[in-house]
């Protein structure tokens, strides 16, 4: 019984440390490529449904869905980055996630290939992306983190799901 | 320990302004010489509240000022002083310089001291006119409050040395909206003040009822007070507490008699104020949280009107929709626990009553919508409430006599429109004052009574809301106008216009038939505005005129703006919503029925029109589907501000009421929609925006 509490004690000590230096993050995969975000950010996780187009936006903004009343927009974060599109299956799944822009709080979510886990980083064990110069722009990488061997691409939800200015882009076009 | 008063300045800014607003109908009411002292009460009132608020946050200015106001007005209550026209016309003044004040502390700017100081003056010019007012000899010394409550001229001379004040309140003091620190502190103002609290009747800590006032209070102040000023102070808890003042004679051997400095009292009872701070904390957190709910009830929502704080984003709900709501909440609650229960172990022989069920809870959840909508729903009164004012200051300034009436006045009408409304009704109301309403010597040679009559009419017609602006006055004059817009080139010549097209013109841009400019109208920018800013609304407007009898000007406007009657189109495999208020018509057409423009610019002869045609198709990069006739589709006529124009859509899916919904919550704006919808099998529909749609399209 006394055993049994000490071990359980123990326990609870190991968490408290990973508590005080590490952070949670919800990794998922795009490609064979792991990525991670910051699990307060996320709301919810969805299957993918269909979505009511938006006219005139860019073509990584899929459209919007309906969320328990309030109108929610999905962007495909493979197209947003730049990888190969493929048919969504039942197994796509969309991660509902709060952004902060200029202090307004919204809600998006992004199309991926499947989320695998939850992960316990240490802060300290994150490494800045490295420059790729023109090549790849990591704008919107907040840092690269070896998980299992494996490498995880933890993406700042912000900046990622910042919206161009929809005027900007009409000029561009025309 | 301290209280973050800054929570409560929202809800003493509302207070302020209906206080504010409450004087302001209350002074106008005021027929001259003849005063009825209930009026004059509720004005005292708003005067008293705002003042013993202002000081409670600390707004020292707002307080001072409001007290010469108060000054003036309690002389007036006490029969003591004539109400006379320039008395209400600078109170009216000074009711505007104090809602200026508030609303530069609101938007926490610096308050123009120099209008302050010039109302403050004439406030005191006008106190000072009481002079021949000399119902009480002794006043000329002390003409605050000399309060005429048959206190001996022996005792008067007392008041040098001070007071002692036993106070002690009922139960149910705070629940009437009084706070005694508030009290204490004015009494402070007078001079050194000590106070001891009496503890002794607190029950035990289970048995406290913390909106219940168990402390007694007993208070001393020293210095040259009249007692009328004490009386003043507990002039609101009279019926609320036992009261006993006493002067305080013993304590000073020689009483001083020039020195009105309060003396440094060695008082014992001094060392006992630290005792009662905390006690203070906990009484003024109770009352402030309390009174909001004690003003509701208190206040008839005729009266109240937040609408012109521009800040202010809250709303005043009748306690009665409240209930209702909550007790739909109940119904819900029950309709789905008896679901539940038949979810639990479900049998086909069951589904009778599952079916049941439901249809009880959609009835519930549509009754329970309906409730919810109904929050937003103020009384007309809101905007109406201002016009008194404004009809009674325009017209002293025309030298036209005129009666306002307001019906349907508790009509109740969605918040947002309320605010939205308010504006172009001031318009169409300066518009009747100054042209429509005749100076009172022409009325009588038109064989009309003096007095002409303007008559504000609210009421609820289908989903409409029909406001009425009718007035008995010149009316427009159908030949005038029409040489007016030949003059101006707006028309042509030989046009033939019906009644109503004719009295359509005065909406036409930089239309006037006004004589002279004046300050008020005539400049001719005004009724295009008005109508843009109705049609915004989703409501229109109309003129009836019978030329020297009158004009009824009615503006329709949808109840709601969270609702709107739409149509549904199909566009290849997507629906739109186009609103019903911009559809004129639809037509079945081919593809050959079109005609090209340098091949490009499409157009259809609508009768003897050619309209533009916009193919949503294009516009919004749809795959068209594969449908037998390509060619073929619907054509729905749109108007933007009076221009046609036609959208090309693949069928017409139906009307429907939609919920407008808002994109930029979470994303952002789209050209050419206005919102978004939630269709009935809980996919997304977008809401055309017409008039952004066809700017969109010309680009």
């Amino acid at each position: 019984m006394t055993q049994e509490l000490k071990t359980k004690g123990a326990d609870q000590n190991r968490h408290n440390k990973e508590q005080v230096n590490g952070v949670q993050y919800l990794s998922f995969t795009l490609d064979n490529e792991e990525y991670g975000v910051d699990i307060l950010r996320v709301q919810e996780i969805r299957s993918w449904e269909s979505v009511s187009r938006i006219p005139n936006v860019p073509h990584y903004e899929k459209g919007v869905v309906n969320l328990r009343g309030s109108i929610v927009p999905i962007i495909d974060l493979r197209e947003k980055l730049g990888i190969k599109f493929t048919e969504y299956t039942p197994l796509t799944v969309v991660v509902v996630l709060q952004t902060n822009d200029n202090n307004k709080t919204r809600t998006m979510g992004v199309v991926v290939d499947s989320v695998s886990d939850v992960i316990i980083l240490d802060k300290t064990k994150i490494q800045d992306a490295p420059d790729f110069g023109a090549k790849l722009s990591n704008e919107f990488i907040n840092g690269l983190v070896s998980v299992n061997e494996r490498m995880v691409i933890l993406l700042d939800v912000d900046k990622l799901l910042k919206l161009e200015e929809l005027e900007e882009l009409e000029t561009n076009e025309s | 320990m301290s209280i973050d008063m800054s929570q409560f300045h929202q809800v003493f800014f509302e207070e302020c302004f209906e206080g504010l607003e409450a004087m302001e109908s209350g002074l106008l009411n005021l027929d001259t010489g003849d005063i009825d002292s209930e009026v004059i009460n509720t004005i005292f009132r708003g005067a008293h509240s705002i003042k013993g608020g202002s000081g409670t946050f600390g707004f020292n200015n707002v307080a001072d000022f409001t007290h010469i106001m108060e000054t003036l007005l309690d002389e007036m209550r006490d029969g003591r002083r004539k109400v006379t026209q320039p008395a209400i016309t600078v109170l009216l003044g000074s009711v505007d310089c104090l809602r200026t004040m508030l609303t530069s502390i609101q938007g926490e700017q610096s308050v123009d001291s120099a209008s302050v100081g010039k109302y403050k003056s004439a406030l005191e010019i006008e106190l000072a006119g009481s002079a021949e007012e000399p119902s009480v000899t002794a006043s000329m010394d002390t003409p605050i409050a000399n309060e005429s409550s048959g206190l001996a001229a022996d005792e008067v001379d007392l008041t040098e040395q001070g007071w002692k004040i036993a106070f002690c309140p009922y139960l149910d003091l705070l629940k009437t909206g009084n706070d005694p620190v508030r009290m204490f502190r004015e009494l402070a103002e007078l001079g050194e003040y000590s106070v001891s609290v009496n503890t002794h009747d607190i029950p035990a800590f289970y048995e406290l009822d913390p909106e219940e006032c168990n402390l007694s209070w007993a208070l001393e102040v020293v210095g040259d007070i009249p007692v009328g000023e004490i009386t003043e102070i507990f002039n609101w808890v009279e019926g609320d507490c036992e009261l006993d003042i006493q002067p305080l004679a013993k304590k000073i051997a020689k009483p001083a008699p020039v020195e009105k400095v309060t003396e440094p009292e060695p008082s014992v009872q001094e060392i006992e104020q630290p005792k009662v701070v905390p006690v203070e904390i906990n009484t003024a957190a109770t009352t402030e949280v309390s009174k909001p709910e004690v003003q509701q009830s208190d206040n008839e929502q005729s009266k109240a009107s937040a609408t012109s704080v521009k800040a202010s984003s809250s709303i005043r709900v009748d306690t009665a929709k409240i209930d209702t709501l909550i007790n739909m909440v109940g119904e819900v609650v029950i309709t789905q626990s008896m679901l539940s229960l038949i979810g639990e172990n479900f049998s086909m022989d069951k589904l009778a009553q599952l079916k049941r069920g439901l249809s009880q809870l959609e009835r519930h959840i549509r009754d329970m919508q309906q409730s919810v909508m109904n929050i937003r729903m103020v009384p007309i009164s809101f905007v109406f409430s201002r016009f008194p004012r404004l009809v009674h200051d325009i017209s002293s300034k025309l030298g036209k006599k005129i009666e306002l009436k307001l019906v349907g006045e508790s009509t109740e009408v969605d918040k947002a429109v309320v605010e939205l409304i308010s504006d172009p009704l001031v318009h169409l109301i300066r518009n009747s004052l100054d042209h429509g309403i005749e100076m009172p010597a022409d009325r009588i040679a038109a064989g009309k009574p003096e007095t002409g009559t303007i008559e504000l009419n609210a009421y609820h017609r289908g989903g409409h809301i029909v406001i009425e602006i009718i007035d008995d006055g010149r009316g427009l004059d159908r030949k005038k106008l029409i040489s007016k817009a030949i003059e101006k080139g707006l028309i042509d010549e030989n046009s033939v216009l019906g009644d109503k097209q004719a009295f359509e013109l005065i909406f036409m841009p930089g239309f006037s038939t006004a004589e002279s400019v004046t300050d008020i109208s005539g400049r001719g920018v005004g009724m295009d505005v008005v109508r843009r800013n109705i049609q915004a609304l989703g409501g229109n407007i109309e003129i009836i005129s019978d030329f020297g009898k009158g004009t009824t000007i009615s503006i329709h406007l949808p109840l709601t703006l969270a609702i709107i009657d739409g149509q549904s189109v199909a566009v290849g495999n997507e629906i739109y919503i186009v609103p019903l208020v911009s559809i004129k018509e639809s037509i079945n057409i081919t593809e050959n029925m079109l005609n090209k423009i340098a091949g490009k610019g499409e157009t259809f002869r609508l009768r003897n029109q050619y309209i533009p045609i916009i193919r949503m198709h294009e516009i919004f990069n749809v795959r068209p589907t594969n449908k037998a006739n390509p060619g073929e589709g619907v054509i729905v006529v749109v108007e933007r501000q009076g221009v046609l124009c036609g959208l090309f859509v693949d069928e017409l899916l139906g009307p429907q009421q939609v919920v407008v919904k808002s994109l930029e919550t979470n994303y952002r704006r789209v050209r050419g929609v206005s919102g978004a919808t939630i269709l009935g099998d809980g996919s997304v529909a977008l809401i055309l925006d017409i008039p952004g749609l066809v700017r969109f399209s010309n680009r």
